[in-house]
């Protein structure tokens, strides 16, 4: 889908606003997100890697990668979007490697966040800062 | 349906049993995100795929749930062990209850 | 980086954040393998310009784009090619044909893209790639033509354009194709808009330069149609220089115009040696 830099400017502001707009007061934060997938369980720092550029040249395809050795699901957020959640990935019986890429939207600059459920039940977190920048002719 | 939906998945032909091989899928799809506006001021509706899963001969190596952060022709690479011969089948789910699907067969 | 004169332009390029530092970069391209020739010595009509080197807009853009393009299934761009075959298979209009019918498989079409736009000698014009589809729509199939610059249209020149990949660009700037080229240099040099730029003040004084947070390549169309990030989908070259034009704060040709064949000829021939890139990754 098209996004022209006034909508993607827009969708920045629009999670900026996050606090102001009503409509927005529905929209699950990324605390209430992160609890509902542990449950409240504590969360440690290190068992799940996440791979991120650390400049993406355009917010509308930002390639990630999550790894967690043994995890049976891979929570990924993006803090800054209008709406966090991004994808979640439950890995099965069959998956050779429990990591998965994907290419996602960020609105603007901001910390995208991956919580694993790792093979012992306990959690894991990581987090990258990507900064997302505005192209100058974007044609 | 959204129109011209086109799944691409890239798997090795054979494999030698227990193998783990890449696999990595394409779909085209708009992922219209439900934030953007038509030239109206009215809300675009929300229309995106929201769940993708592969199996192998019926058992599963990922199932992901999708959200509308997930960018317009979602892209996926993963790993799969190969345990025999068989046939693999990815499915993707649209929000309109279409459902797209793809097969393919791998010699061990 | 070299000293480059500063223009109007001067005024839009941010000083580039040390992470951006520096023009195009050294990577190598190969997509499945096979090397593209991305940076080559500049064709002799580009004598007076003073760039002696023309490279392709892949090294200008981030890793991760390039990456992208290196892969034919990581390229989203491909999708669209799917798309195009199956239309290439299609019969459509009252001749009850389809590309296929005429032309078999669209290997057919290799070395295509890379001599486009070419001079037709019968219509006594420079056809460019997407006029020749069009009037194979309406001549051979009595079909309607696709519009110049839509979805369709793109997908259908990617198509044909794969078929040449990593052949390098070669299109005939003499003989009857003279005229058409001259007119296509004057638009390059001209300046267009409020922001009165021409394409020469941003892709010939300033490539390798940055324009807010973008970086400015030397302009090459060797690589279109092009799978842009921006938008998610295939962008023709006519479609990127009516972009850049409105960009100067102008009114622009509309995509299929005299004017932009003629501008099309002439920044292809700015390319000639580098490898056709169709359908490109960029930002």
């Amino acid at each position: 889908m098209d996004f022209t830099r006034r909508e993607t400017l827009a969708l920045g502001g629009a999670a900026a606003l996050t606090f102001v707009l009503p409509f927005r007061a529905n929209a699950a934060t990324t605390e209430e997100l992160v609890n509902e997938f542990t449950g409240g369980a504590d969360i440690a720092d290190a068992g799940v890697e996440l791979t991120a550029p650390e400049i993406a040249e355009n917010g509308n395809t930002v390639p990630i990668t999550v790894s967690a050795p043994g995890a049976s699901a891979i929570m990924v957020l993006a803090t800054g979007n209008p709406t966090p959640p991004v994808a979640t990935f439950n890995f099965g019986p069959l998956a050779a490697s429990h990591e998965a890429s994907t290419r996602i939207r960020l609105a603007g600059t901001q910390d995208v966040v991956a919580i694993a459920q790792l093979e012992d039940g306990s959690f894991a977190r990581s987090a990258k800062t990507v900064k997302v920048t505005i192209g100058g002719c974007g044609g | 349906m959204a129109s011209g939906v086109k799944p691409r998945v890239k798997v090795p032909s054979s494999a030698s049993a227990g193998e783990a091989v890449t696999i990595k899928t394409l779909i085209s799809h708009p992922m219209e995100s439900g934030q953007r506006k038509d030239g109206d001021g009215n809300t675009i509706p929300r229309s995106i795929i929201n769940r993708f899963t592969c199996d192998y001969n019926g058992k599963n190596i990922i199932d992901v749930t999708m959200e509308p952060a997930i960018s317009t022709n979602p892209y996926f690479e993963f790993m799969a062990t190969v345990p025999e011969a068989g046939e693999f089948q990815f499915t993707w789910y649209d929000d309109d209850g279409s459902v797209y699907e793809e097969a393919k067969a791998v010699s061990v | 980086m070299r000293y480059k004169t500063m223009t109007a332009v001067a005024a839009l390029v941010l000083s580039a954040p040390a992470a951006f530092a520096g023009g195009a970069d050294d990577d190598t391209l190969a997509i499945d393998g096979q090397e593209m020739v991305t940076k080559t010595t500049a064709p002799a009509h580009m004598e007076e310009t003073g760039i002696d080197t023309i490279m392709s807009g892949w090294h200008f853009r981030e890793d991760d784009t390039q990456s992208m393009q290196m892969d034919t299934f990581d390229n989203p761009g491909m999708i669209f090619v799917d798309q195009a075959m199956d239309a290439w298979n299609t019969v459509e209009g009252n001749a009850e044909k389809s590309c296929a019918s005429c032309h078999e498989g669209p290997e057919s079409m290799e070395g295509v893209r890379a001599v486009y736009p070419k001079w037709n000698e019968e219509a006594g014009e420079v056809r460019t790639l997407a006029m020749q589809i069009n009037d194979c729509r309406e001549t051979q199939m009595e079909a309607e033509p696709y519009k110049y610059d839509s979805a369709p249209m793109a997908a259908m020149e990617a198509l044909i354009s794969v078929q040449s990949r990593g052949m390098k660009v070669d299109v005939a700037i003499d003989g009857p194709a003279a005229d058409t080229w001259e007119q296509g240099k004057d638009l390059y040099y001209t300046r267009t808009g409020q922001l009165e730029l021409s394409c020469a003040n941003c892709h010939e004084d300033n490539y390798g330069n940055y324009i807010r947070a973008d970086h400015l390549s030397q302009g090459q169309i060797n690589g279109f149609p092009t799978y842009r990030l921006k938008n998610a989908r295939l962008n023709t070259a006519h479609g990127r220089f009516k972009g850049c034009v409105r960009d100067t704060r102008a009114e622009t040709y509309a995509p299929g115009s005299p004017e932009f064949v003629a501008l099309e000829l002439y920044v292809a021939s700015r390319g000639n040696g580098l490898s056709v890139e169709a359908p490109a990754v960029r930002n």
